[in-house]
């Protein structure tokens, strides 16, 4: 088991000018899980593959435990790219199916068998071990495929959206069978998605990437909580948060004729960048329905109303000369979403009254994008 | 509950029987009246062959963006000129009938005269046909890489092979795990040989586990051979060499090395040093189908690149054999197609066609009268030798158009355990 350090690494692609990976600096700690997401192009993809020896590193260095694998060999690295292949052999044995890479390497007979039944115990398959593959449900043969990686002791598993071809009930079903399995076998992993769904649920953290820059590293809490910039604050969470900029006077940041009220720390942080303007974000959650003519309420017309049971959300936008704001969401430009009561669903068309829940909102330079820390 | 969604066919030339087939069925459950009973690959995912207007298709039940995905790649590589299957479609918004959801298929053509590793390996396996086979893989392996395919999962699962002449050419057929790339790094194509080995050997373990194969043969130096295969391959093609200003007769032979190995030179770089006196040569353009391509010039026929090497050497002999070494290269390629292929070729029942290709068929042809001349120790006239082909060769060879391999009541498994097709050397 072992560390992985990405040591200033870049990936400069032949032809392109801007880095595909950007000096990126990122340690992982030994036995921990490492999300990687970010949307398409933002360098996720590349930077595992970089790890993995698949694409050349134009600067920097990559380091698995204390050695340096800039220029090693795929093979070499002691790492598994898990879930590329399972298709199964359908006349070997599952043990046969997990250890032939071994066979392979010439491991002893002996030892083989002592890491096909390790690995088979902590699949639960140990019951299942001299039978085809055949004889076993669609999930036991995922876990037999995952068995091949584990019974190769590898220091670092690596994983590039996994679930991808996976359909929706799978995926969920999968995505907690790895997290779970990951946590048992303590090997250090690095796991690359889009979703920041997946991100959040499997992650011991999360390394947000766009344009190749790492924007962000940290627990799913410290992502959700105090998302360094504009950008991670509107990628992680769902649905998105709501994020506006608005002029400041007074003291307050102006909303139409209503207002919100920002810190004096944040105020004397602005600079000249900013425009004399602030981004606020608000979560769906950080909103209170409120009655009309209640201080600094926004007005918004309802679209549309999701219900989840647990949870109901209304997609909706800002009216009357709150209208006119900057605000957008993760539903699209001048959208809000709203957590309602799911008891006390408002109807399509109707007009509500929002307000910020103090202390919940989010603020962010209208320059830089970065966080403000009141 | 899920909203019921339209069937939606994405296809470059749609063929309206498409939508005759049942897409509301998942695949597994197709009846067998619809299904060809072509032997399959090991796969991750439920595949089956199927007849269409004529032909067969093969279909994969794979997620969408998936499905579309390896579509566009397939189509890349088409238009690349690399061997592979083409691609037919992807059909989306499938639903069974109480509405739950089914998954997206891929329809990819069935590649004709093709054979699957899994009917060439079997107990009949003559000590050179594995030599054959990873020799081919290595070619293919080392066009996708030239053109920039890191493939990902290479494999003889994901390969066809279809005979040419006395050799095999391999053909990619699953893209899903590829990505196609400007220049590939040393890492990305050392992996995809490090996969390729394992897989190989793993295959092949599979078949011995089976009693297909034979215990003694050994699956590891295969798998290796491979490796080296590859690596050889790769140097001739790509190494950069350097010699004196005088050895300049060596830039040809580079040329014509490559030739001798079926590829093309479209760009070399060539490079003096300060003071001229020594030339580094290196090729950066290289094209497979050096033969292929000239046959095809001067005779109109699209065959596999050994097959065209086989002809064009009895297009020679031709030439040399009517004397007419001064006439125009080309008139000479149309009397041979007309007086001697043509009629040979046409004088194979029509029952006997769908045993192997045209030019398979001529290549067995010259080797049936090599053999009957030196029986006869006198020169077998080509029709004499076309009688004799049709009347004892030809009916005892299995027909090879579609190999059948698997009973339908097979086709209920998720893999084909049970009979696998033997095709004979």
């Amino acid at each position: 088991m072992a560390t992985v350090t990405f040591d200033k690494a870049t990936r400069v692609y032949p032809g392109t000018e801007r880095p595909a990976v950007d000096a990126l600096d990122l340690h992982i700690e030994d036995g921990e899980f490492l999300v990687l997401v970010g949307p398409s192009g933002c360098g996720k993809s590349t930077s595992l593959r970089m790890l993995a020896g698949l694409e050349d590193v134009n600067g920097g260095r990559i380091l698995i435990g204390d050695r340096d694998v800039t220029d090693v060999q795929p093979k070499d690295r002691d790492i598994a790219m898990v879930f590329q292949n399972y298709a199964l052999y359908p006349h070997m044995t599952v043990a046969d199916n997990m250890g032939f890479a071994l066979k392979i390497a010439g491991t002893p007979k002996a030892e083989i068998r002592t890491r096909v039944e390790e690995a088979a115990k902590i699949l639960d398959l140990t019951q299942y071990l001299d039978r085809k593959p055949k004889a076993l449900s669609g999930g036991q043969r995922q876990r037999v495929a995952m068995g091949r990686a584990i019974v190769r002791q590898p220091r670092v598993f690596l994983m590039d959206e996994p679930l991808s071809n996976l359909d929706a009930k799978l995926r969920v079903q999968t995505r907690t069978q790895i997290a779970s399995l990951q946590r048992r076998l303590g090997v250090t992993t690095v796991y690359v998605t889009h979703d920041q769904t997946e991100a959040l649920t499997m992650g011991d953290r999360i390394a947000v990437l766009k344009d190749g820059l790492l924007q962000q590293v940290g627990t799913p809490r410290d992502m959700y909580d105090t998302p360094a910039n504009v950008f991670v604050a509107g990628f992680i969470g769902s649905p998105a948060m709501n994020i506006g900029t608005f002029p400041v006077a007074d003291g307050i940041a102006k909303v139409g004729s209503a207002g919100i009220a920002v810190p004096r720390t944040a105020l004397d942080s602005l600079v000249a960048d900013d425009n004399s303007s602030i981004t606020i974000g608000f979560r769906p959650e950080a909103l209170d329905v409120v009655t009309e003519g209640t201080p600094d309420a926004l007005p918004v017309v309802v679209n549309i109303v999701e219900e989840l049971g647990s949870d109901a959300f209304v997609y909706g936008a800002l009216v009357g000369e709150a209208g006119a704001a900057d605000v957008h969401s993760g539903a699209g430009d001048s959208q809000v979403i709203v957590r309602v009561d799911p008891r006390k669903v408002p109807a399509k068309g109707e007009k509500i009254w929002v307000r910020i829940r103090t202390g919940e909102q989010h603020l962010f330079h209208a320059g830089s994008g970065q966080r403000i820390t009141a | 509950m899920t909203p019921r969604t339209r069937l939606q066919i994405t296809a470059a030339a749609p063929d309206p029987a498409l939508l005759d087939l049942p897409w509301d069925v998942p695949l597994v459950d197709w009846p067998a009246e619809r299904l060809a009973a072509l032997p399959r690959g090991i796969s991750r995912h439920t595949v089956r062959f199927a007849r269409l207007s004529g032909r067969v298709v093969a279909i994969k039940e794979i997620g969408e963006t998936v499905a579309y995905r390896e579509y566009e790649l397939l189509r890349q590589l088409s238009r690349l000129d690399v061997p592979s299957v083409e691609p037919v479609g992807v059909i989306t918004g499938r639903t069974a009938p109480d509405g739950e959801p089914l998954e997206a298929v891929l329809i990819t053509q069935h590649l004709r005269f093709s054979l699957p590793y899994r009917a060439l390996f079997s107990q009949s396996l003559r000590p050179d046909t594995a030599t054959r086979l990873i020799d081919a893989l290595a070619v293919l392996l080392v066009r996708l890489h030239l053109v920039g395919f890191y493939w990902g999962d290479v494999s003889l699962s994901n390969t066809l092979f279809r005979r040419d002449a006395e050799t095999f050419a391999a053909y990619l057929v699953d893209a899903e795990t590829g990505d196609l790339h400007d220049t590939l790094t040393d890492g990305q194509r050392a992996y995809d040989l490090e996969v390729a080995r394992v897989n190989i050997i793993g295959e092949l373990m599979d078949l011995q586990a089976g009693e297909f194969l034979e215990e003694d043969v050994d699956a590891v130096a295969i798998g290796d051979a491979l490796a080296e295969r590859y690596g050889e391959l790769w140097t001739a093609l790509t190494s950069s060499e350097s010699f004196g200003l005088d050895e300049r007769w060596r830039v040809q032979a580079r040329i014509e090395r490559l030739n001798d190995l079926g590829f093309d030179v479209g760009e070399l770089d060539i490079t003096t040093d300060l003071d001229g006196t020594t030339v580094r040569i290196q090729p950066k353009v290289v094209d497979a189908g050096h033969h292929s391509r000239r046959l095809m010039r001067l005779t109109g026929l699209d065959v596999q690149e050994n097959q065209a090497r086989r002809l064009l050497n009895d297009l020679d002999q031709f030439r040399a054999a009517t004397d007419r070494q001064n006439d125009d290269e080309t008139f000479v390629a149309h009397d041979w197609l007309t007086e001697i292929f043509e009629p040979a070729v046409r004088a194979v029942p029509r029952d006997l066609r769908p045993k192997l290709e045209p030019a398979q068929i001529y290549h067995e042809l010259l080797d049936h009268r090599w053999f009957l001349s030196e029986a006869k120790r006198r020169d077998v006239p080509m029709r004499e030798a076309v009688a004799s082909y049709v009347r004892d060769i030809l009916p005892l060879r299995p027909d090879e158009e579609s190999v059948m391999g698997v009973s339908a009541a097979d086709l209920r498994e998720d893999t084909d355990t049970t009979t696998l097709p033997v095709v004979p050397d």
